[in-house]
């Protein structure tokens, strides 16, 4: 073969594999010119005594703020939950067939997006005003003992969740290729067994990363909160600086502590992503997700 | 097929619309048990509707289908029909084998996992042994190594083969081929022809819908041409993919010649 191929003197210098890459000049500069302005804000930062450092970190880990941190979390994650059953049940109704199903889920999902949250949490908190007692069969409650602002503050931010999610779950539904539902069909599944084995571990992939979005913004949401009297964490920073009136460094206090929370949530929505992206072309942990998931996956038959 | 009482799947007069477009217009067809049919014809012909109402994919707008005696979809008591709910017909379909033109293997589970599935979900099986049965049938399509790669990870031909492993493991006493070959590339139709091959000598009745003359030609008991929502002529694949009768027969196969 070699005879057929004209060889010149310089061939071997054009082998690309010693070829150099250019002095990226311009890279090196902006990352210069980048660091130095954060470096410059963060200083300023640092050293305006206006952000009152040293009252942030005096009550960063302040018992009020603890109690206040706990409620905002307890209750992300109570009506991210509620919020994620209700809106698959909602997502599922919404595609049925039966009309009667879809209408009302579609009837729920337009009334909680199309009112803001703020106004339905001040509505479910004043609850008593509309219907004083709540009866159920032959019991009967007095509603202001029902509602309080924590279960104004649940039923609230859970029930514009789901309308959220289901919106969310539908797409994730629709995702998946019709002809996996319609094999799962043809091999005798029912279809409850058809979507939670076949249909929702597909579905996932497009579901978890607004599902991350809209965790983050729950916890952010939780703040509104603070308007029905449920000592959040917002709540309970205004509630020292309304005594101490330190407003900024208490504000201080709950930024850093609300973007530590999103931070956390960030990494573990990475890893989530990970674990459903398995199968794919190209995943990056292919070999080692054969061994375990698999295993791990199988498990679940049992 | 003179012999009626072993006779596995019975249609009559099966007709099926798609909104204002009917497809089928009157199907009869008798396949005994063991027998290998293989349906031709050319495409929009109806055949593949057929196959899919014969595990009621589709439900049929006329006539009815039986498979072992079993009314598909419905079920006749005291001279009156009643259509069954959605669990009785799962019961129904779980024992009919399906292979699908697009493989359709669950792509987030490995091939074993895509396998075991219904013998353990629907059918009740225990692990163990569905998990043994799986790799004996993986080892039958040649994909002994394979077990535990995920779909994505394998050729078409392979990815069809799973799929034929994955219809076998509910033992099925009906397996439906939906142009299994038609989604691959030239060179990978061979090997999932020749597992099909080896499944119609081990006595398996097969209903396939292919554009396969060569398969028909092979493994076939009996071809059956379909055009334009009708059979138009059957018989063992000696007489009529070489002597057609009928000239829409013909005329379909001079063109693979």
């Amino acid at each position: 073969m070699s005879s057929t191929v004209s060889i010149r003197s310089d061939d071997a210098l054009r082998d690309v594999k010693r070829a150099h890459v250019p002095f990226p000049v311009t890279r090196l500069a902006l990352w210069a010119f980048t660091l130095a302005v954060a470096f410059g804000f963060a200083y300023i930062v640092a050293i305006n005594p206006n952000f009152g450092w040293p009252v942030v970190a005096e009550y960063f880990f302040d018992p009020t703020v603890m109690q206040g941190l706990w409620v905002t979390l307890g209750l992300t994650v109570v009506a991210m939950i509620i919020g994620v059953a209700l809106g698959l049940i909602l997502a599922i109704a919404r595609m049925s067939n039966d009309r009667l199903a879809s209408s009302l889920a579609g009837l729920f999902i337009w009334f909680f997006r199309g009112t803001p949250l703020l106004v339905q949490l001040i509505f479910w908190y004043n609850m008593s005003t509309l219907f004083p007692r709540i009866s159920i069969g032959i019991t009967s409650w007095n509603t202001n003992d029902l509602i309080t602002p924590l279960t104004a503050a649940i039923i609230g931010l859970a029930l514009n969740e789901a309308a959220y999610m289901a919106e969310i779950i539908r797409g994730g539904l629709l995702s998946v290729d019709k002809g996996q539902a319609e094999t799962a069909q043809a091999f005798g599944m029912t279809k409850a067994r058809a979507l939670r084995r076949i249909i929702i571990p597909q579905a996932m992939k497009s579901i978890v990363p607004p599902t991350g979005n809209q965790l983050i913004s729950m916890i952010k949401a939780t703040s509104l909160v603070s308007v029905i009297a449920m000592a959040d964490l917002l709540y309970s920073v205004q509630s020292i600086y309304n005594r101490t009136f330190e407003i900024i460094p208490m504000l201080m206090v709950a930024v850093l502590w609300y973007l530590l929370i999103t931070s956390i949530l960030n990494v573990g929505q990475g890893a989530i992503e990970r674990h459903y992206n398995r199968g794919d072309r190209g995943a990056p942990d292919r070999a080692k997700a054969n061994s375990t998931t698999a295993a791990g996956a199988a498990d679940e038959h049992v | 097929m003179s012999t009626s009482d072993n006779i596995l799947v019975r249609a009559r007069n099966v007709h099926k619309a798609f909104g204002d477009i009917e497809v089928l217009k009157g199907i009869d067809l008798d396949v005994a048990a063991g027998e290998v049919v293989v349906i031709l014809g050319p495409s929009g012909s109806g055949k593949s509707t057929f196959l899919r109402c014969i595990n009621h994919l589709e439900s049929v707008d006329q006539g009815f289908i039986e498979v072992a005696g079993e009314q598909i979809g419905y079920h006749l008591r005291k001279g009156r029909l009643n259509r069954m709910t959605n669990r009785e017909i799962a019961t129904q379909r779980s024992r009919i084998g399906m292979v699908f033109q697009q493989f359709n293997l669950y792509p987030h589970m490995t091939a074993l996992q895509n396998v075991i599935e219904a013998p353990i979900g629907v059918h009740r099986q225990n692990r163990g042994e569905a998990v043994r049965y799986a790799r004996e049938l993986l080892a039958r399509v040649g994909l002994a190594e394979k077990v535990d790669a995920y779909p994505r990870q394998l050729s078409g031909g392979q990815q069809q083969r799973v799929a034929i492993a994955r219809a076998l493991a509910i033992r099925p006493r009906l397996m439906l081929f939906d142009e299994p070959t038609s989604a691959l590339d030239p060179e990978l139709v061979g090997e999932v022809l020749a597992t099909m091959r080896d499944l119609a000598n081990e006595g398996l009745t097969m209903i396939v819908v292919t554009h396969e003359i060569g398969f028909a030609k092979e493994a076939a008991d009996r071809v059956v041409f379909m055009d334009g929502g009708v059979v138009v002529e059957q018989g063992p694949p000696s007489e009529v993919l070489t002597d057609p009768k009928h000239p829409r027969t013909r005329s379909f196969l001079s063109r693979f010649i």
